[in-house]
């Protein structure tokens, strides 16, 4: 089996590798998959609250190339893009940009999942900061 | 030195020059039917086939009218498996085997299962190893035939097949073996080992594909199998179809060049396998071995790197040809069954990398290995959801986990 040019780009070079600090009220982190399945992504976006746009994405994940590369490319996709426009991506825009084969398919479901459970995350901050903020 | 490095002998092996050049003639010149009496082509090639016979016998303490040719290992297990089953059916019903067989036994159990006869798949330590003591409480006055293997292929660990042949013989208990794997880095030998089938493969040991053997005991007890391919009645019946002459002159050329060189390869092979696992776990932490300490064949290396799944550690080293537990590879997207049974968890067994050295392996080809995998691991590491958490100080068997 070999691998699609795409797939072995953003293996080799991945985009938006690292961490951000989870702790601050503007950064969301999703974690997704689990290590028994053999992938674990963690996504985090850093948004800006007045906008409402992510001004940064970065990854980890555990898991096959095909995995690596839906990540990177995911964060890729969703920076300087609105909450509401990184929640409209769907996980088939990344099967034919790296052009998946159907056992890969898991793959970019997990990274869509990711996002969303990123800004999940955020959202999630904000309210309770929001709340906080009330009372 | 070329790349990539092959380091996958546990799956194939190049067929050795010398094989090649005398498999040569038998596809051109001498190119007769070995089944054909009556004429000089004929007799050539049954010559060329008996020599084979007598090499590969040699190599494992059998007589040469006790080797029969297959198409490969799968077909010898199958033609073990079934031959028995069928022909000693007024005898019992059940057969004894291990958790961690090769899927050629697994599946001709499985079907034979479908047939009416009753299988116990014995469990393995968390070495991959069965005792002969497990063998003899799982007998009963129904059990035909005891099947375990020699070495495992995923993990290389070795069982005391004598200790097993020992019991099963005190039992009257027909006893195989597939000993694709362990023949050529352990000596063989039937009598000793009280092995009364065992399965063979040429292109493991330096021959060509589509050539295997089956170990047929002729006395003390005489083995007798139910074919599972009906013909021409050659190899005494047992196994129709025109020899594959030119296979065969390969595989018996490959058994003898074994024999010759084992003593010293054996030695060669486990200090090029030791420099690799030395090399590597000097480089990277968190590794774990697959498989037995010692009692192992001296080429095979099985490491977990956790953090690190196998699929994508195998695309950051493509120079180097491995192989992985990881499901990614498999077309199940079920990890390793070897790996499950042995009791190393699911995460681990995702991360898992098999090595195998073997005849054309040179050190220079090791330390380059060494650098590729620690360079690759600690790359993938630093790109680990997984490696970051537990570097934090999370315990990640608390964490529950989503799944998909």
């Amino acid at each position: 089996m070999g691998y699609n040019k795409k797939v072995i780009d953003h293996y080799e070079n991945p985009r938006n590798v690292g961490s951000l600090d989870k702790n601050q009220p503007t950064v969301g982190t999703g974690v997704v998959g689990a290590p028994e399945c053999g992938d674990v992504m963690k996504l985090q976006v850093e948004i800006d609250e007045k906008t409402r746009i992510i001004k940064d994405a970065k990854f980890k994940t555990f898991g096959c190339g095909s995995a690596i590369a839906s990540s990177s490319l995911a964060t890729e996709m969703i920076k300087g893009k609105t909450i509401e426009e990184a929640l409209e991506v769907k996980n088939t825009t990344i099967v034919e940009e790296l052009s998946l084969p159907p056992i890969k398919i898991h793959c970019s479901v997990l990274a869509e999942e990711a996002i969303k459970a990123a800004i999940d995350d955020y959202l999630k901050k904000q309210a309770e900061n929001a709340k906080r903020s009330k009372e | 030195m070329k790349l990539p490095i092959y380091l996958d002998y546990h799956a194939t092996t190049p067929v050795d020059p010398e094989v090649f050049r005398t498999m040569a003639p038998y596809f051109t010149e001498h190119f007769g039917n070995a089944a054909s009496r009556n004429h000089e082509f004929g007799w050539v090639a049954e010559s060329a086939v008996e020599k084979a016979r007598a090499q590969i016998a040699r190599l494992i303490g059998a007589s040469e009218k006790e080797i029969v040719f297959t198409s490969g290992a799968t077909e010898s297990d199958n033609l073990a498996l079934i031959g028995v089953a069928k022909m000693y059916k007024e005898k019992g019903n059940h057969i004894i085997t291990t958790s961690i067989e090769h899927k050629a036994i697994l599946d001709t159990c499985h079907a034979l299962e479908k047939e009416g006869f009753e299988i116990t798949y014995l469990p393995v330590d968390q070495y991959g190893q069965v005792s002969a003591e497990a063998v003899k409480n799982a007998i009963t006055p129904k059990t035909i035939l005891v099947s375990v293997m020699m070495a495992n292929n995923e993990i290389g660990t070795l069982n005391p097949i004598a200790d097993i042949g020992k019991v099963c013989k005190e039992r009257k208990v027909l006893f195989h073996t597939d000993a694709v794997q362990g023949v050529g880095k352990n000596p063989i030998d039937v009598e000793r080992m009280g092995v009364d089938l065992m399965s063979l493969s040429a292109h493991k040991i330096y021959g060509p594909k589509g050539i295997g053997a089956l170990y047929v005991r002729r006395r003390n007890p005489r083995v007798r199998l139910e074919p599972i391919i009906h013909g021409g009645g050659h190899e005494r019946g047992m196994r129709s179809g025109t020899l594959n002459v030119p296979g065969i002159v390969g595989f018996g050329k490959a058994a003898e060049i074994l024999q010759q060189v084992m003593p010293e390869e054996i030695v060669r092979l486990r200090r090029l396998r030791d420099k690799l696992w030395d090399g590597i776990r000097n480089g990277v932490d968190e590794i774990y071995l697959n498989g037995h300490p010692n009692e192992r064949i001296c080429n095979n290396l099985n490491i977990s790197f956790a953090y690190v799944e196998g699929e994508s550690l195998m695309m950051g080293m493509k120079e180097l040809a491995v192989s992985s537990g990881s499901a990614c590879t498999s077309a199940s997207l079920e990890p390793s069954y070897v790996l499950k049974s042995i009791g190393v968890s699911e995460d681990l067994a995702h991360t898992s990398i098999r090595f195998s050295v073997g005849r054309f392996t040179r050190e220079d080809e090791i330390d380059y290995a060494v650098k590729k995998v620690i360079e690759t691991v600690t790359k993938l590491r630093d790109l680990s959801p997984l490696y970051e958490m537990v570097k934090d100080g999370v315990d990640l068997k608390k964490i529950q986990w989503g799944g998909h």
